[in-house]
């Protein structure tokens, strides 16, 4: 699946927050958005879900203009992981993760729908919580749940608002290699919002820097983390090593 | 395209079929569904005997229960028929109260499981959103000024509690839609619209003559009193077809539950549901409550017992919250009617009696908090 944004514009109340964004995500693709607070970086993770409501610019997927399809179709391509879940009301995990396949279920909870919710608890190492409320697990637990009910939308998209923030870095490591296997086994693409420059460059095939919410540079995590970009898009002196395997590692110095 | 391709789980684990883990896991939740539906037939199975029980007490206390019984059977079974006095208090007064007072406590449980399921907020009831205090408003001006939307006599003071109990629904979604769509702004406004309805009562009450004032006050205490066949014949069907409608919505609640981003991302209106569940359950109380009077911490308290009993899953919670406010209300209304013979107690404040101690002993008791 390809998703293509071009001339994305999104603000609230009339100041803007996203200017003229584009932004290409082919199959298998995992593509990190990065800057500082304030970039947009979830507001064009929630403007590609649909979630908020993009003023301008065009966003097709394999070249059918996205605004135009039935939400429930939507749904089942764009699987979507907030920065962090909150429950007010005393769910097992098994249902939380069962709601993820709302957009497959009329009614009834078919054999299938069950098998699937199983079979993703298993593989996200979860399952000794089905059982368990939502409330009573860790952050790292709660944040792979979340994930877990996107995955059983078995969507061709995975959308995830910085999934590492708030992790251990155990939980961190385990959270993005979990991406990348669905990734590389599953055939989807994922689009991530990342604070962390080093797991983004790690695991990431391609990086989106976003500047006051607009595109600063695209590309390949060697040719975007470099010591000028990070300079002029954070404020912030740095030093790039490579890392055993050539991938850009980034060491903040000071702000300027 | 991938569509011609396994859809992403099976390929995945197109390997390990059969996994022993993750057949456990799938029958464990196929078993705790079974047993969410036990508890729920369980819930009817016990609203059923406590109804039978219930046309057997009462402040008339020259026939026994054999012919009290005998009355429902004799319609069905070839037994010798009870007296013409024996029946017409078995069914003319007693078995339409027992009704009503099923009726009225399935509208409240549901509307109560609803109201926060939409709001996501435990502390949501019909009482917190100005539902309660826009009827008795309504009905208030009807018995003391005379003045009404429509009707006459009791039924002025009906459709007025009605009117004015959606009218306060309305204008609080209303005021909270020009803030936005924040729920906390939705519930205030409904707590501030309470007490200014409060003192609105408040001033007809100062207001008013005697018989009036009397009759305000028995409105605002609730009851099943003045139940008459004609109201159970009206209200069964709005009751039963709004229930439908709203457990309908289960999945679209449970989704809502992680959060508005999170529901609009797996595909749902979650301005229109919660504009429709929302209009629908005010609709569902309003009747009820225009009848009935206010009948204070049902709908609040029914759905925490539910929760307790078999979690949030919207599909099992807003049915037996149903049952078990038509348990709570059936309970305290016979005890209502028999306690002080022979006069009774109004039950509005029998079940805050009841529900108040219980849901402290909750709060308190609680291990998980998930009201935080």
């Amino acid at each position: 699946m390809k998703l293509a944004i071009s001339d994305l514009s999104f603000g609230y109340n009339g100041s803007a927050t996203l200017e003229d964004v584009f932004l290409e995500v082919g199959t298998g693709e995992m593509v990190s958005l990065v800057g500082p607070n304030g970039a947009g970086k979830s507001t064009l993770i929630k403007c590609i879900d649909r979630i908020l409501k993009p003023q301008k610019g065009t966003m097709l997927i394999d070249g059918k203009e996205a605004s135009r399809m039935a939400s429930k179709d939507y749904s089942r391509m764009m699987g979507y992981v907030p920065q962090s879940t909150t429950e007010v009301f005393p769910y097992t995990v098994f249902d939380i993760v069962l709601m993820g396949r709302r957009p497959h279920i009329g009614w009834r909870v078919s054999r299938r729908d069950v098998r699937v919710v199983a079979r993703t608890l298993k593989f996200m190492g979860i399952e000794e919580f089905a059982g368990r409320y939502f409330d009573e697990l860790s952050g790292g637990e709660k944040q792979k749940i979340a994930m877990a009910r996107a995955i059983v939308q078995e969507p061709e998209i995975l959308l995830l608002d910085e999934p590492t923030s708030n992790l251990d870095i155990k939980h961190q490591l385990e959270v993005m290699r979990t991406v990348r296997l669905l990734v590389q086994k599953g055939g989807i693409s994922a689009i991530m919002a990342m604070h962390d420059l080093n797991l983004a460059s790690r695991f990431s095939d391609k990086i989106v820097m976003l500047k006051d919410g607009r595109v600063f540079e695209t590309g390949r995590p060697e040719s975007v983390l470099i010591p000028e970009n990070i300079e002029k898009v954070y404020g912030v002196r740095a030093e790039v090593i490579r890392d055993s395997k050539g991938r850009p590692y980034v060491m903040p110095i000071d702000p300027i | 395209m991938r569509c011609v391709h396994l859809p992403l789980i099976d390929e995945i684990f197109e390997d390990d079929i059969e996994d022993v883990s993750v057949v456990e896991l799938e029958e464990s939740y196929i078993r705790s569904s079974w047993k969410k539906t036990l508890i729920i037939l369980a819930l009817l199975g016990a609203v059923a005997a406590l109804a039978v029980a219930a046309i057997t007490v009462g402040a008339a206390s020259s026939f026994g229960t054999m012919e009290a019984l005998g009355t429902l059977l004799s319609r069905f079974l070839p037994v010798e028929e009870p007296s013409s006095f024996v029946q017409l208090i078995v069914l003319q007064l007693r078995l339409p109260r027992i009704l009503m007072a099923i009726i009225t406590g399935i509208s409240l449980g549901v509307a109560g499981a609803v109201m926060q399921g939409v709001l996501r907020n435990p502390l949501v009831s019909p009482y917190t959103l100005g539902l309660s205090s826009g009827a008795a408003c309504g009905a208030a001006i009807a018995i003391v000024l005379g003045v009404g939307v429509f009707g006459q006599g009791r039924y002025l003071i009906i459709m007025n509690a009605f009117v004015f109990s959606l009218l306060t629904m309305a204008l609080v979604y209303g005021i909270s839609r020009m803030r936005g769509t924040s729920v906390e702004i939705l519930i205030l406004t409904g707590v501030a619209m309470s007490y200014l309805f409060s003192a609105i009562i408040s001033s007809l009450k100062y207001f008013s003559d005697n018989e009036a004032l009397r009759e305000v006050v028995f409105w605002l205490m609730g009851g099943l009193y003045a139940t008459k066949w004609e109201n159970v014949v009206f209200l069964a069907p709005i009751v039963l077809s709004l229930t439908l409608l709203l457990i309908r919505y289960s999945w679209d609640l449970n989704a809502m539950s992680a959060g508005e981003e999170v529901a609009s991302s797996l595909g749902i209106n979650v301005r229109r549901v919660r504009i429709v569940c929302l209009a629908l359950a005010s609709i569902l109380t309003a009747s009820v409550i225009a009848f009935t009077g206010i009948i204070g911490f049902i709908g609040l308290v029914s759905p925490h017992i539910c929760r307790l009993l078999l979690g949030s899953d919207h599909r099992y919670l807003i049915p037996a919250s149903g049952l078990t406010g038509a348990l709570v209300l059936l309970v305290s209304d016979t005890a209502c009617r028999t306690m002080v013979q022979p006069t009774e107690i109004p039950v509005g404040i029998l079940t805050s009696f009841i529900g108040v101690p219980f849901f402290l002993y909750l709060l308190i008791k609680r291990k998980r908090r998930w009201w935080q």
